[in-house]
């Protein structure tokens, strides 16, 4: 670990087109022929998985996780973590059920939803960046906190009756196999791909999470940034709270229980560097897909979840550990 | 770098290898359970297995997520629809959540039912429930008949006084008292499905009702306490306990004949029940609709009523007879 970072601090990452953003480059390229191989191995393995409806109905499996992810891979690149976000969705889920009781319209209920979605990250974000408290601590904190709300609000019982016009965003389909969350998945990864990589702001936050003390001096508001980059993920979980609730129909305090390490995950599979400083959009995006496509076509197997789970777990310590191998092999090699 | 592409494909391929698919038979039921390596569940799969050597013809999916949430049975039911199986039988994590799922599989003609766990009527064909509240009512005072033939006063140690379903049993139960002469009611207790709690209300009932003969205990915290206080008391054989108990917990209580006999579900029966409705709704052989019966191979068959619940079968009766091979299931 420690070799790493101090190799870190020696290559910045995009300030010298050196050694490391090579290496950043070849990796997404290697997972994007992971993803191509998983791709034409699941053609193989099952007729029923190049069909335009099945594969429709597949990007279910990853796209409201990963909207949550391309903010969480900012707030890691930052060198925190959220591990509140699935708390988040169930938190907002039921306030927008309890609207529904109060008779709310659907835009309403979106209103409700980001406002909820943007308090808990402001809550987040309050603890962490002005209080300065290790997230880690604050999130786990908070994903107790806000679930145990749903609970207390909820218990047993559930919330359903949506409107009709609700239905829409997680079911409806803007055309032909195109659903609305495809749309909006895709139009999400464009606005942090561009947030990410063509702001000031973006430049920021890999600053901060290569050196906060050096990104201080160098006149960036670090406490300013991570507390928009929390609200940021509140609001990404109160959008995907509002497409999975639709997609749903109902409302349960355990909705999307466990979704934040699989969301940590993809992050992570995306090739942005767990200890902050790097990491792309397009990492994330791939990653979103090729874990989407792993669980559809282990699925489409009939390989039971936990196969899967172990799976998703090699493929994880596997690009884990790549990079760090293919580092020392080289200073090896250099040496 | 090259060499770890390969690896990476090695180990792809190679896992690919070992998941070869299963070959296309006639029909494909998919039994989808709360969540995988449940013990109640991996009986229900041993019925549909069992149906399915009856039938012939079908092949069983046996599927679930690995936690038991509503979101890992989409997957699952999504997955299902893309490989087009003739049939679907859940036992759902969440009785809302599933429905726009289900709704897709029955839009797309696939057979949905769901079994144990329900789901809301717009999502399934039917729901198969293991028994009904009238058999249950009259399976706990029988049991207790069948060994007092000269009948006798037994107290029902119940779970709390709101329990709804306890309170429906025990209704149903006081319906049918007059079929079994000589069984007097003398008290109804309860012990708030607590073990310490219900323990010493079954240590008063004996001490204020001298001539009692049975404890029956609807619940399965219930039943375990009852028979521990008896056995405790030195009664064991004496005061005979029985109500609803799970064999797992109750095995010991057998053993030692401070229960003669118990009951419950049948998961293999379930699972078989599941199965045959399934395969007879999916060949067309019986619809689903209000007041209609659907075959259940040798469990007869099922009648709906008009939300399409339908009860399998009275309780199965356990006992020493039989109580070693499901100890381990459930």
């Amino acid at each position: 670990m420690s070799g790493l970072t101090s190799n870190n601090a020696s290559v910045m990452p995009d300030r010298l087109r050196g050694q490391l953003f090579r290496i950043i480059a070849s990796w997404e390229f290697l997972l994007l022929g992971v993803a191509i191989l998983i791709f034409l191995f699941n053609v193989q393995a099952s007729p029923y998985f190049l069909d335009p409806w099945n594969l429709s109905d597949a990007t279910y499996n990853f796209t409201e996780k990963a909207m949550i992810a391309f903010a969480m891979a900012l707030v890691i690149i930052s060198g925190e973590i959220d591990l509140s976000v699935a708390s988040i969705i169930a938190l907002v889920s039921t306030c927008m059920g309890f609207a529904v009781q109060l008779g709310f319209d659907t835009p309403m209920l979106i209103g409700v939803a980001i406002i909820v979605g943007a308090a808990c990250g402001a809550f987040n974000g309050f603890l962490v960046a002005i209080m300065g408290l290790p997230s880690i601590v604050v999130t786990i904190g908070t994903l107790s906190l806000f679930r145990g709300i749903a609970y207390i609000v909820l218990g047993d019982q559930a919330y359903s009756g949506y409107p009709k016009s609700f239905a829409y965003f997680g079911q409806g389909y803007v055309w032909w196999v195109i659903t609305v969350e495809m749309v909006l998945f895709t139009v999400v990864a464009l606005l942090f791909f561009l947030l990410l990589h063509l702001t000031s702001f973006g430049r920021s936050v890999k600053a901060i999470g290569n050196n906060p003390t050096a990104a201080l001096f160098a006149g960036i508001r670090v406490p300013r940034v991570k507390f928009i980059l929390f609200v940021l993920t509140g609001i990404m979980s109160a959008i995907a709270a509002i497409c999975l609730t639709s997609r749903l129909g109902s409302t349960r305090p355990s909705i999307a229980v466990g979704w934040e390490l699989e969301i940590v995950t993809m992050v992570v599979l995306g090739g942005v560097n767990i200890l902050g400083g790097s990491g792309t959009i397009f990492g994330v995006f791939i990653a979103a897909l090729v874990m989407g496509m792993v669980t559809f076509g282990l699925g489409l197997l009939n390989v039971p979840g936990i196969v899967m789970s172990i799976f998703i777990g090699l493929l994880l310590i596997t690009v884990i550990a790549l990079p760090i191998i293919i580092q020392r092999t080289r200073q090896r090699v250099a040496s | 770098m090259r060499k770890t592409t390969t690896l990476i494909t090695a180990a792809i391929l190679g896992g690919s290898m070992a998941m070869s698919s299963a070959q296309a038979e006639e029909m494909r039921i998919a039994l989808v359970v709360k969540a995988l390596g449940i013990g109640f569940f991996e009986a229900a799969a041993k019925g549909a297995e069992e149906a399915a050597a009856e039938l012939g013809d079908v092949e069983i999916i046996y599927t679930g997520p690995t936690d038991t949430t509503a979101e890992g049975q989409i997957e699952v039911i999504n997955s299902l629809i893309a490989q087009k199986v003739d049939a679907i039988a859940i036992s759902a994590n969440d009785q809302d959540a599933l429905v726009p799922a289900l709704k897709k599989a029955m839009d797309r003609g696939i057979t949905v039912i769901s079994w144990d766990s329900g789901v809301a009527p717009e999502g399934r064909m039917m729901h198969l429930n293991p028994s009904s509240n009238s058999l249950i009512g009259n399976m706990i005072v029988k049991m207790a008949a069948d060994h007092l033939p000269d009948g006798g006063d037994v107290a029902v140690l119940s779970a709390s006084a709101t329990a709804t379903n306890q309170n429906i049993w025990i209704d149903e139960m006081n319906k049918v008292i007059g079929d079994y002469p000589g069984i007097n009611v003398v008290a109804t207790v309860y012990g708030d499905d607590l073990s310490d709690k219900s323990y010493r209300e079954a240590q008063g009932l004996m001490s204020s009702h001298p001539d009692l003969k049975a404890i029956i205990s609807p619940t399965s915290v219930g039943i375990v306490a009852a028979a521990q206080a008896v056995t405790d008391e030195g009664k064991a054989g004496e005061i005979l306990v029985t109500g609803l108990g799970l064999p797992s917990e109750m095995a010991a209580h057998v053993d030692s004949g401070a229960s003669k006999s118990f009951a419950i579900w049948n998961p293999i029966d379930l699972g078989y029940a599941a199965t045959m409705i399934s395969y007879n709704l999916a060949k067309g052989e019986a619809t689903a609709s209000a007041d209609g019966e659907i075959g259940m191979g040798r469990l007869g068959a099922v009648t709906l009523d008009d939300s399409m619940d339908g009860a399998m079968s009275d309780p199965f009766v356990y006992d020493s007879s039989n109580i070693n091979d499901f100890k381990d299931i459930f």
